[in-house]
């Protein structure tokens, strides 16, 4: 099945899915309740993991404790299935569970995330797993932990409120770009890992679950499916995403996807790739299909 | 003089606050009497004892008394800085004044706070935010009580700046630059942003120059008769009990040693502390 499995035969083996099974049922109680209070960052047993805490331990532990045998395994980072944060971390998981993995978002049943939702959207009973470096949407406002819990327990937002007042004093807008502050069912306001601005709307009433895990930080929280998420905006100040007008991916020519800015390494020409490959990929297949289809006909 | 003959807006009722765990001797050893409100038995402070009084629509009431006699305390315990530790509050503007709201849930006291009462502190550090601007510090206030139009609350910081005399040109600066006497002012406009029934003043004149200080005085004297707002003016200088208040009361050592119109306190003091308070005044 696998090559670790198979070489520590007899002598050691790993437990499925790497983690032991009493420290899978404590992550998934906790999972539970961060379902059960959409937004709420649920603290949880952090446990050491073969790579560095901050390289994604938090959705490793997520992705550990819910995966089964019969899941379908997709690993992004920015957007990107080659990368070598996806690679590393899809590697492990293979090795310790032997299932089957994807670049197609459709198919996939657990999809790990660094920073990116897929352009696709997601379906009931997908759940997507969010590596989250900072769960606190306060810190930047308020560094003492008693404090931030407080806030959020009184529903004290109107520091993180002032911050974005004084954005828009000094810059004309809000300068927040990753993890855009968001109101999750009109209750808790969450940092929502940093996904661009460009997503932030497809996180609201979306179909799938949607799951955040901090490693470092030893936080769990959850955007349950079909719940509402509301970017903080003032009503005349409205929340904008990532202008690409007039932009097109240079692999498949898509128009309205999130883009990634590349510079040529021996033209040094600027140009613009889709951050999702696996949407990317499937375009391409689309546009060589259609191609090949009007070369027949002719 | 005595026009106030409709309900409070606020009744304070038996307030008590200890520094400390406290004991059987601490509110026998401690008071007036004896000079002291740090009970020999076990240390604890009794800060604040036993204090009843109303407050009326409009009203300006004094609070007098020394270093140490519970001034501060009995305001930061009003405005939730300090829990009391006995005792029964009720706000008219709150369910009618029906509950007591040192019981009542800490975001239903956080509401108070930001939709009901305004508080001045003797030290600008405590009431604004020094690395945000003072129109910040005013949008604070707001956006805690659920204002999240941006022109409308540039608009009222606007017009709360003006009332207070600071020029417009500091409206994006940080209160770090400002001058005393403007940092106090600034901490005016944010305590009235949300127009509060109740506005605490807690030594606001303190530590500024006698000019400044005249200037603050006006703008409290105007703004109270303007809004018709009640307020709890913390003092211990009575010049300024004096120029500002209907009714005074004097804390002695926690305890609450007489209550009476400001003029007749100052003209015909009866308790002992009192008569030393008046007869000291330069």
């Amino acid at each position: 099945m696998n090559n670790l499995l198979a070489k520590t035969k007899g002598t050691f083996q790993y437990n499925f899915a790497f983690i032991d099974e009493g420290s899978k049922r404590e992550i998934r109680r906790k999972i539970l309740k961060a379902i059960a209070i959409p937004g709420h960052q649920v603290p949880f047993a952090s446990r050491e993991l073969p790579i560095a805490r901050g390289w994604g331990t938090g959705g490793l532990q997520i992705t550990m404790s819910i995966i089964g045998p019969d899941d379908v395994l997709k690993v992004i980072d920015q957007g990107c299935d080659g990368s070598v944060n996806a690679v590393s971390l899809r590697n492990l998981l293979v090795k310790t569970t032997g299932v089957r993995t994807t670049f197609d978002s459709r198919e996939a049943t657990i999809i790990q995330t660094r920073h990116r939702i897929p352009e696709i959207p997601l379906k009931e009973g997908q759940i997507l797993v969010y590596q989250v470096p900072l769960p606190e949407p306060l810190r930047r406002v308020e560094p003492r932990e008693t404090e931030t819990r407080r806030m959020h327990g009184e529903s004290e937002y109107s520091p993180l409120w002032v911050s974005l007042y004084e954005d828009i004093v000094k810059w004309q807008a809000v300068s927040i770009g990753a993890s855009y502050p968001c109101r999750v069912n009109e209750h808790y306001i969450m940092a929502p890992s940093p996904i661009p601005k460009y997503d932030i709307n497809k996180l609201n009433m979306a179909e799938n679950l949607n799951l955040f895990g901090a490693g470092r930080e030893k936080r769990i929280y959850a955007v349950p499916p079909y719940t509402k998420v509301e970017p903080l905006q003032f009503s005349d100040k409205p929340f904008t995403i990532e202008d690409f007008s007039g932009l097109s991916c240079r692999r498949c020519g898509a128009r309205n996807t999130f883009l990634d800015e590349i510079y040529d390494e021996e033209t040094g020409e600027k140009y613009y790739v889709c951050s999702d490959t696996g949407n990317c990929d499937l375009l391409r297949q689309k546009n060589q299909e259609e191609l090949r289809d009007e070369h027949d006909c002719a | 003089m005595i026009a106030h003959k409709r309900e409070p807006v606020l009744s304070v009722r038996g307030l008590s606050k200890m520094y400390g765990k406290g004991c059987p001797s601490c509110q026998t050893l401690t008071g007036p009497e004896f000079n002291n409100n740090v009970c020999p038995v076990c240390s604890s402070i009794l800060a604040l004892h036993d204090i009843s009084f109303d407050l009326y629509e409009g009203e300006i009431l004094g609070i007098v008394g020394e270093s140490g006699s519970g001034k501060s305390s009995l305001v930061q315990c009003l405005y939730f800085d300090q829990d009391a530790t006995s005792g029964e509050v009720y706000l008219a503007h709150y369910n009618e004044g029906k509950d007591n709201v040192l019981n009542i849930p800490a975001s239903k006291k956080r509401y108070l706070r930001n939709h009901l009462m305004g508080m001045v502190y003797q030290n600008p550090v405590l009431g604004l935010k020094l690395n945000i601007s003072s129109g910040g510090n005013i949008a604070e206030k707001l956006l805690a009580a659920d204002l999240y139009i941006y022109e409308e609350i540039r608009e009222r910081g606007k017009k709360l700046l003006e009332k207070t005399e600071i020029p417009m040109y500091y409206m994006d600066e940080i209160p770090k630059k400002l001058s005393g006497g403007m940092q106090q002012r600034v901490q005016i406009a944010k305590a009235l942003a949300n127009n509060p029934p109740l506005l605490l003043l807690d030594e606001v004149t303190t530590g500024l120059d006698v000019s400044v200080q005249a200037r603050v005085l006006d703008l409290i004297k105007a703004l109270q008769q303007e809004l018709q707002i009640s307020m709890i003016v913390v003092s211990h200088d009575l010049g300024v009990i004096r120029l500002l208040t209907n009714r005074t009361l004097v804390l002695k050592n926690g305890r609450l040693v007489e209550v009476g119109l400001t003029d007749q306190i100052m003209e015909d003091p009866q308790h002992a502390y009192s008569q030393l308070l008046v007869h000291s005044m330069l």
